[in-house]
Parts: C-alpha cells; structure tokens; sequence
C-alpha cells in the first residue's frame, strides 16, 4: 500500500516538474534578482554591489511616491468597485435567468473583448473618449453640449473607466461560477420560511455567492495596482501609477535598485492589502457547498 | 373495516382544498383536475410514479407553482394572490436544503427574523425545536458537518418551530438509508401526533405511504386515481392500476357468469366459480382488456399432504420457483386448471411466513392451496 502511494506521489511529482521549473525559472529568479537589487546601490548605469538600505529609506520617506501609491490603491480600489458591482448583475442574470442550454453562447459572449489585445481596446477607450472623440462629438453634434467634456479623459476617471471595462469578464466569471454552484432549493426554503425575494437573495444568494465576490475583487485588484498601458494612454502620462513610476526608474532613469525598491514594496503592499482583506471576510470561505 | 384515526379528526374543518386545479407546463398537463380535501391534523399522502404530478401538485399548495386553472384553499382562504413566503405552510425539501452558510441553530432561527421575541426566547424555541427532533446540543454544528438523517431533522425543527398549519415534506426519507428510514418513519408519525400539524408527504414508496399516511392519494398522469385510507387501498385497490402499484396482486382473467342482488358470480380459471358482494367488486381501467380477478399473495396459505385448514375452498398446484427470504418465503405455483381458459400459464406468487416448524417447500412439489372467496377482488 505504501509501495504504491509513493509511485502515486512520484507520478505527481513527475507531472508538475515542467512547469515547476519553468516557473521557477521564469517568476521565482526575476523576483529574486529584483529583490537583490533593491538592496544594492545605483553606481549610475551600473549597479554597485554594496548592501544598502537607502532605496528604502527613500521610497518610504519620498512624497511623489507616497502620491503616487494612494493613487494606485484608489485607482484600484474603484475599479474593483465598479467592475465587481457591474459584473454581479450580468453573472446573476446568465445563472438565474438564462436558460441552461444558452448559458455556454452567453460566457462566449462575455468573453468575446478578449478576442483584440488589451493594448488596441485602451487606444479604443481613448478614441471614444478623447477630446473629439466619439462621445464628445456624438454630444456636441446633437447640442446637449457647447463645450467637449473634459473629465472624461487624461484623467483617473477615465482610468477607472477604461479598467473596469477590461477586467469585467475576469470579475463575471468567478461570481457566475459561484452562483451556479447554489442549489436553487436553497432559495425556495429562503422564500417558504417567509422571506420576500429581496431578503432571501441578502440572506441566501449574496452570502453564497461571496466566495465567487472575493475571487473576483482579488483577480481584479491585484492586477490593475500595477497597470502601466492605462495610464500611459487614456491618462495621458500625467497622472502616473505605480508601475509608471517603476518604469522611469527602471528604465528612464537607469536607477535599478530604486526601481526595484519600488517595486517590492509596491508587491509588499499588495500583498498585504489581499491578506487583511482576506482575514476580513474568511467566514464566507469556509462554506462548503 | 374498524374505525380508523382519520374517521375521528373532524370532519368540519377542511384544513387544504383543491378544486379542480389544472396545470400546464406548455403543451404538458401536468395536474389534470385535481378535486381533494385534506382534513385539519391529518397524515396525508401523495403517492404515485414519478412524473404523476404528486410533486407538482404539493408545489402549488406550497406557492412555488402557479395553477392554470381552479383553486386551492388553505384553512379556507383561497390562495391564488398569496406568494410562497406569505403560505402558512412550511415545507421540507426533497434535499433538505440545509442553508450551508449557517450552524445548525442559525438554519432552525432562519425564519424567526422577524419575531418579536427576544433573543434569548429565541434561542429556547430554537433549543425545543432541536431537542423535538433528537438534536438536542447540536446548534453550534456547521451545516456541512451533518449526516443526511441529521440534515433531515434540521429541516424539520426549521419548518416546525414556525408552527405552520400545513407541514409539506417532499420524497423526504428517499434519500436515507433503509434503516435509516424505517426508523425517520416512526418518528415522523409520532411528531406528527405531538404537534398535530397537518402533514402533506409526497412518496413514490407505497410501503412508506401505507406505514405512515390516515390517507393517501394514489395518482397517475396528473389525475388522483383513488383516495383511501391504507387498509382499504390496499385491500380494495379500485383498479387494476392502483392494484399492482400498491404491493404485489396476481391477477387471473375473469369471466362474469351473472349478477343477482349486488352479488356478481364470475370464474376464473383455477380458482373456479365465486360469489362476489358488491364491495369486492372495483371499476376496472378503462383500457383493459376483460374482467379480472386478483388477490394478494398472502392471502392464499400452502398447505402440506396431512394438514387440515379452516379455509372454505381448496385449489391444487404445482410449485415453480422458490424465493426464501429469511423470514418469508415466496412460491411462484402453477393453479391446476389456470391454463384451461387459453393454455397460458398464470403463475401466481403465494408469501408464505416462515413460522417455527413449517419447512420451505421444494421445486416441483404439488401442493394445496386454501383460500376463501372473501379475498379475492373483481375488477370489471
């Protein structure tokens, strides 16, 4: 029996050694490499071997990378908000009010933004709503406006836009996967103990679904806190996020160890943002469907 | 028949009413004119095939469905506007639907919401409900970490502690195991005599139906086909159908030689010539093919070469097959004569109990057969 446990194990192992070791190669090392830098000095298109922790010391203490961090989180933290309150409604309707057998032809659908790269469909977002863009003259041409609005571009509104849009299949996916997973004698027993619709989906539905919430807020707000095209792009270079100024550091300015610093910190951050938000809600994980 | 528990609920307060409710599923008809009046305190049963519309029809007394056509009354409102949370019926699920989000306690409270009661009153009703259904000290369990009986229970303490006036249970034991349900079965009958509650059960299994129901429905593509109380369903099955869906009857065509004073004389090949009154005599389905005699296959007794027997007639046969199940045995016979009508040959299936000093017989024995006209059934 032990025997053949261990072939089983050995199989496994055998099976998830590429991969292993590419992402070893290809995540683990850069990652390691980026965190010995960040505690080197620059020598000014070299760096020097010498152990320091001034990068830190800088990025902690630098108020245009403070600046810079809060509006990331914010810019993240609005596009979690937007995306994850727009992709419930689509979720519960492709679960609870499409017919099973054109379920498969909605999550097609939902899917089909991903078919042109992410980079055309942002300088989309700026041709819609750029100064003459589409909006701006589709208003001014019908009279509703004199003046084209100037608040929806070059702006984090406009970031927070154009994000939202982008992530909107990632935040819809894991909330339907989770609302399918809900025996619908579930809501019925919610309605025969005397609870309205509304209260049976406050206090049936959404706890149950909230798995499929969490996974959505994490896969949306980890990855848009280091967006750089956005806003590059629709935010015109003028209001950089972190990762802009990772990439001035990096690359613009040669400062490696600075750059990295940046960037472990920024990952720092991240990181422990998900923890505590995790902690926050672990009692809507524990539930075992 | 004596008086059965049913006679004494009073018969004044109709406690369900359904008036000839139709329901269509587009082209399907899935309740075709369904006329019942369940009793205030009764054990009522719907039971039938799947598919038969026993399902849909406890649905629609629950709210979950709306009817095409007639009207159900509960406690004499009609319930055509009233929505599902607003019936004053509860219902268990087929699977339980145990909220997997709550503890055991907060599933038995989940429709105390909006009780005025305190909370800590509240958490003593929901302490008795528990302690109704054995699982006294079992509230701060998670739901998942429940066994399907204990599941069962919960959903009951949940539906019960809203003291609702109809109590709706959906094929609740078929998931269970038979011990299992063999056991929920006593129980249930017992709670349902504490709390007094009237109890709709939807079942396909006649056996639970008989073991637990004053009465039951017996229905077929959407229609009831009788509604009886257990001992007279299956003593007289009003036809043929309900017959073979109630336990086991061998049926052996008939012949009907003439009627005099409500008393219908027909023969049946191997059994011979017998007078049937009138309660012996049931309608027959409408697509069978001629009048038919059955009976049940413990009503029939073996008997060995020296016995003797009280039973007024006597029929010699052939043993075919033996089937021994510990505490019954079961004997497939050849009658003598069954064959005479056409030259088919009509085994019939005799239980026999396996009682101390009464040997199974073997294959290819001849035997008697003592049995009495007063259990035989006529369906014409």
């Amino acid at each position: 029996m032990a025997k053949g446990l261990d072939a089983q194990a050995r199989q496994g192992y055998a099976l998830i050694a590429p991969p292993f070791l590419y992402a070893l190669l290809i995540l683990a090392a850069p990652l390691l490499t980026i965190l010995t830098y960040s505690f080197l000095t620059d020598g000014y298109l070299e760096v020097v071997r010498d152990f320091t922790l001034a990068n830190y010391v800088q990025v902690w203490t630098d108020p245009i990378v403070r600046t810079v961090m809060m509006r990331s989180l914010t810019v993240s933290a609005l596009v979690t908000l937007v995306t994850v309150l727009l992709a419930f409604p689509v979720a519960y309707y492709v679960s609870f009010m499409v017919r099973p057998e054109k379920k498969a032809t909605w999550l097609f659908l939902i899917t089909i933004p991903f078919w042109t790269s992410y980079l055309i469909r942002v300088f989309l977002w700026k041709v819609i709503l750029g100064y003459n863009g589409v909006i701006n003259s589709s208003l001014t041409g019908l009279g509703i406006i004199d003046e084209p609005l100037t608040f929806i571009l070059y702006n984090v509104n406009s970031i927070v836009i154009t994000l939202a849009h982008a992530y909107a299949p990632f935040a819809i996916l894991p909330i339907f996967v989770a609302l399918e997973k809900i025996d619908r004698s579930l809501l019925e027993a919610g309605r025969d103990l005397g609870e309205s619709r509304a209260m049976t989906f406050w206090r049936v539905t959404l706890p149950l679904a909230m798995p499929g919430v969490l996974a959505a807020v994490l896969i949306v707000f980890i990855p848009t806190i280091g967006d750089y095209v956005t806003p590059e792009l629709i935010g015109g270079g003028k209001i950089p996020m972190i990762a802009n100024l990772i990439q001035v550091q990096m690359l613009a300015l040669d400062n490696r160890p600075l750059g990295s610093a940046l960037a472990v910190t920024a990952m720092a951050i991240v990181a422990l943002v998900s923890v505590v938000f995790l902690f926050i809600n672990r009692r809507f994980l524990k539930v075992r469907l | 028949m004596s008086e059965t528990r049913y006679d004494r609920l009073d018969a004044a307060t109709p406690m369900i009413e359904c008036r000839g409710v139709h329901k269509h599923y587009g082209d399907y008809h899935a309740l075709r004119g369904i006329d019942l009046t369940i009793r205030a305190g009764e054990f009522f049963s719907l039971l039938g095939p799947s598919g038969c519309g026993k399902t849909t029809l406890l649905r629609t007394i629950a709210g979950f469905e709306d009817i095409s056509d007639g009207a159900i009354l509960i406690d004499e409102k009609r319930m055509d506007e009233v929505p599902a949370n607003k019936r004053p019926t509860n219902m268990v699920f087929q699977s339980y639907a145990i909220f997997p989000h709550l503890t055991v306690a907060q599933n038995v409270a989940f429709g105390l919401r909006r009780d005025p009661r305190g909370k800590a009153e509240k958490a003593a009703l929901v302490e008795d409900a528990l302690a109704m259904v054995g699982l006294r000290g079992y509230g701060n369990r998670a739901a998942h970490a429940l066994s399907g009986g204990q599941r069962q229970r919960v959903a009951l303490a949940r539906a019960l502690i809203l003291k609702p006036k109809v109590l709706l249970l959906d094929e609740p034991l078929s998931a269970l195991d038979r011990k299992m349900r063999e056991q929920m079965q006593v129980e249930l009958i017992k709670l349902q005599r504490q709390v007094g509650i009237t109890f709709v059960l939807v079942t396909h299994d006649q056996e639970e139906a008989l073991v637990m129901s004053d009465r039951i429905a017996v229905m077929f593509e959407g229609e009831i086909a009788q509604l009886d109380g257990p001992e007279a369903l299956y003593a007289r099955p009003a036809n043929r159908r309900v017959a073979d869906f109630i336990g086991v009857m061998n049926f052996l065509p008939a012949r009907i030689l003439g009627e005099k004073d409500g008393i219908v004389t027909a023969e049946a090949p191997g059994l011979g010539v017998v007078d049937l009154p009138a309660r012996q005599v049931s309608r027959a389905n409408p697509d069978d093919d001629g009048p038919t005699i059955g009976f049940r296959p413990e009503t029939m007794t073996l008997v060995g070469p020296n016995q003797t027997h009280s039973q007024p007639r006597e029929t010699n046969a052939t043993i075919d097959e033996v089937v021994y199940y510990g505490d019954m045995t079961y004997y497939d016979l050849r009658l003598d004569g069954a064959a005479a009508m056409d030259g088919k040959a009509r085994p019939v299936r005799i239980s026999m109990r396996n009682v101390f000093g009464r040997d199974v017989q073997d294959v290819g024995t001849r035997t008697r057969l003592a049995w009495s006209p007063g259990s035989l059934v006529l369906f014409r």
